[in-house]
C-alpha cells in the first residue's frame, strides 16, 4: 500500500523563482554576448545578476490574474460613464482641454514605453529583470489602450481628440514628448532603465499623475479617475522596478556611479521639461483648481525627491545638477508655458483662453513672487485686446531648444525678465538651447543630437507640407499649408474657447441659454 | 528619518487592509486625499496576510492588494505572509 506523499507547497519567494529566474540559462550553441549584444556596451559592470530582487514577486499566472480583475472593474466604469452621458458631468467644458493634452501627449507615450520596454525586456542577462521589463511593457501597452478608451467617450462629443496618433507625429509642441521618449529608447538598456524606470516612474511620477487624476477629480471628470486609479496599482509596481534597478547598479560596481549620475542628471532635467505642459495644466485647465503646480512639486519633488536622495547619498549619488534650478522655474514654468500655448493657439488643436477674474486672482495667491510683477499684466492685456476684437495668433515661428524641443520661453535662473539662451558649435553649425542643462545634455552626444527632428526647422524647410503643395501659388498661406499637413479642423480644433463649438454645444446640453 | 508610505484606492475591498495595517504598525498616521486612503509611518510599516485574515474571516492572498494598490514609497520586502516597506537609511 502506499502512503499519499503530499509535497510542501513552495513559498512566495521559492514559487517566483521557480517561474522566473529557473527558466533562465547560460547559452551554449551561442555565445552569451551575441545573445544579449547590447548589455555592456555602456560601460555598466554586472557582476551577479543573482543580486538583482523582484521586489514584486509576480507569477505570469498571478499577473494575468489582478490585471483580468482591474481590467474588469475599469471597463465597467467606462461603459457606466458612457451609458450615462457622463461627459455632461464636467465642471466646465474649458476642462476637456486638458484631457486634449493628455490624449496627444501622454497617451503616445504609453506607446514608446511599451515598446522600450518590450525591447530591454529582451536585452538583459539577468531573468529578473527581463521579467520585470517584459511585465511593464504589458502594462504599458494596457495604459495606452484604456486611456484611449476612458477618453474615447469624450471625443464623440468635443474637438481636438480624434486624430492625436497623426499629430504626435507632427504637431510642433508634441514632438517635446516624442523626443523625449526616442531619446530613451534609442539609448542603451541601462539608461533607459535609468530614463525611464528611474528618473521618470520613480522621481517625477506623480508630478505627472497627480495633476491630471486629481483634476479629473475636481472636476468631474469620472472616466479618467477611474482610470488613473487602475493605472495607479501597475505604476506602484514600475516605481518599485525604478528604485530596484537604481539600487542594483549602484551597488554592483563603483564605477558604474558616475555614469549613473551623468544619467540621472540628464533625465531627470529632460522630464523636467517634459512636465512644463502639465504645469500649465495644472494653473490654467482645471476650472476648479486643485493645487498649483509649486505646491505639487514642493510636495512631490521637493519632499519626496529629498528623502530618496537622502537614501541614495551613501553610494555617491548626489541630486541631479538640474536641482535648484527646477526648483526655483517652480513659480515660472506654468505661466510662461500658458503663454506660448495663447500666442500659438491658431497652430495647436486645443483651446486656450485668460482666465476670469476669479482665476487670476487664485493665481496671484499661489505665486505670490512671481504672478503679478511677471505674468498677470500680460494676460490682462491679452484679455483688453480680445475685448477689443484683436485676439491675436502668432503666424511666426519660435526659436527651439534643440535638446528638449521646447520653444525659448524659459528664463534666466533669479531673474524671469530675461529668456536664457545659450548656444553651441558643432561641426559647421551652431545649436541653440534654452538652458544650461540642456546645453550639457547636447554637448554630451552631439552626434545623437544633431539627427533631432525639430519642427520649425522642418517646416523652414519645406518638409511640412503635402505632397503637390506649391509655395509658389498665388495666396500661398504657409501656416494654412502647415495646418493641413496636421490635418487640423482649422477653425473646430484649434482657437480660442470663447466661441468655440466645444463651448456653444457643452451650453446647449447643459439648457444654458447665456 | 524619513517616512514610508502607501496608499490605496478608498473601498470596501482596501478597508480591512487599511484596519490591519493600522492595528500593527502603532505610529501609523492615516490621510485621505480625493478617492484614497493613504498611510505614512516613519521608517517602516509592514501588512501582515494573518491580521487582514482576522479582519475578514477568510483567508486572504496578499497579492491581491495589488488590484487597489495606487502608490507606494520604500523598499519592499514580501512573501507570502507579509509585505514590509522600509528605508534602510
Amino acid at each position: 500500500m502506499d502512503t499519499r506523499v503530499t509535497s510542501k507547497k513552495l513559498g512566495l519567494k521559492e514559487r517566483y523563482a521557480a517561474m522566473t529566474r529557473g527558466l533562465g540559462w547560460e547559452t551554449t550553441y551561442q555565445p552569451m554576448d551575441k545573445v544579449f549584444p547590447y548589455d555592456k556596451y555602456e560601460g555598466i559592470k554586472i557582476h551577479d545578476w543573482d543580486k538583482w530582487q523582484d521586489p514584486f514577486r509576480l507569477t505570469m499566472e498571478a499577473y494575468w490574474k489582478y490585471q483580468g480583475e482591474k481590467e474588469k472593474k475599469l471597463y465597467a466604469v467606462i461603459e457606466a460613464f458612457a451609458q450615462n452621458n457622463g461627459q455632461l458631468g464636467v465642471t466646465d467644458a474649458r476642462y476637456i482641454n486638458a484631457l486634449k493634452i493628455f490624449i496627444q501627449g501622454v497617451t503616445p507615450l504609453e506607446y514608446y514605453a511599451h515598446r522600450g520596454f518590450a525591447h530591454v525586456g529582451r536585452q538583459f542577462t539577468g531573468e529578473g529583470a527581463r521579467v520585470a521589463a517584459q511585465m511593464q511593457s504589458v502594462d504599458e501597452l494596457r495604459h495606452y489602450q484604456t486611456e484611449t478608451h476612458a477618453i474615447s467617450h469624450y471625443n464623440k462629443h468635443f474637438n481636438g481628440m480624434h486624430h492625436s496618433n497623426h499629430w504626435f507625429d507632427r504637431v510642433w509642441y508634441l514632438s517635446v514628448p516624442k523626443s523625449f521618449f526616442e531619446d530613451a529608447c534609442t539609448g542603451g538598456p541601462f539608461e533607459f532603465l535609468t530614463a525611464v524606470s528611474f528618473s521618470f516612474e520613480y522621481v517625477l511620477t506623480n508630478l505627472l499623475f497627480v495633476p491630471f487624476m486629481s483634476g479629473a477629480a475636481n472636476n468631474g471628470d469620472m472616466s479618467t479617475v477611474t482610470f488613473g486609479f487602475s493605472a495607479q496599482s501597475d505604476e506602484s509596481r514600475h516605481m518599485t522596478l525604478g528604485i530596484e534597478c537604481i539600487k542594483f547598479l549602484l551597488e554592483q560596481d563603483p564605477d558604474n556611479v558616475p555614469i549613473v549620475q551623468r544619467w540621472i542628471d540628464k533625465w531627470f532635467w529632460r522630464g523636467y521639461r517634459l512636465l512644463s505642459i502639465v504645469a500649465m495644466m495644472q494653473d490654467y485647465m482645471l476650472p476648479k483648481r486643485v493645487m498649483s503646480w509649486k505646491e505639487a512639486w514642493e510636495m512631490y519633488a521637493e519632499e519626496s525627491g529629498g528623502a530618496l536622495f537622502k537614501d541614495l547619498a551613501r553610494y555617491g549619488i548626489r541630486e541631479p545638477a538640474g536641482w535648484k534650478q527646477a526648483c526655483e522655474g517652480k513659480a515660472h514654468i506654468s505661466h510662461q508655458t500658458w503663454n506660448a500655448f495663447y500666442n500659438y493657439n491658431a497652430a495647436a488643436p486645443i483651446h486656450t483662453w485668460v482666465p476670469s477674474d476669479e482665476e487670476l486672482n487664485w493665481l496671484s495667491e499661489k505665486y505670490p513672487e512671481s504672478f503679478d510683477q511677471y505674468y498677470r499684466p500680460r494676460l490682462e492685456h491679452f484679455r483688453e485686446q480680445q475685448q477689443a476684437g484683436n485676439r491675436f495668433y502668432s503666424k511666426t515661428l519660435p526659436m527651439l531648444c534643440n535638446t528638449c524641443q521646447i520653444p525659448m520661453i524659459f528664463t534666466e535662473e533669479g531673474d524671469a525678465s530675461q529668456i536664457c539662451y545659450r548656444e553651441s558649435d558643432y561641426k559647421a553649425y551652431k545649436y541653440h538651447f534654452c538652458s544650461d542643462h540642456c546645453k550639457s545634455i547636447f554637448d554630451h552626444e552631439p552626434e545623437k543630437y544633431v539627427q533631432s527632428w525639430l519642427p520649425v526647422h522642418q517646416v523652414y524647410q519645406g518638409n511640412c507640407f503635402k505632397p503637390g503643395t506649391d509655395p509658389t501659388a498665388e495666396g500661398f498661406d504657409p501656416l494654412m499649408a502647415v495646418l493641413d499637413f496636421y490635418e487640423m479642423n482649422v477653425g473646430r480644433d484649434n482657437f480660442d474657447f470663447e466661441g468655440s463649438e466645444d463651448q456653444k454645444n457643452f451650453a446647449a446640453w447643459k439648457g444654458d441659454t447665456k | 528619518m524619513s517616512d514610508v508610505f502607501i496608499a490605496f484606492q478608498a473601498n470596501e475591498e482596501s478597508r480591512p487592509v487599511i484596519d490591519a495595517i493600522v492595528a500593527d504598525n502603532p505610529h501609523a498616521v492615516l490621510s485621505h486625499p480625493t478617492g484614497l486612503v493613504k498611510v505614512n509611518a516613519p521608517n517602516a510599516l509592514t501588512i501582515r496576510r494573518e491580521t487582514i485574515e482576522g479582519l475578514i474571516g477568510r483567508s486572504f492572498d496578499l497579492q491581491q492588494i495589488h488590484v487597489n494598490l495606487v502608490t507606494i514609497s520604500g523598499y519592499i520586502d514580501e512573501d507570502d505572509d507579509q509585505l514590509t516597506l522600509s528605508w534602510k537609511h
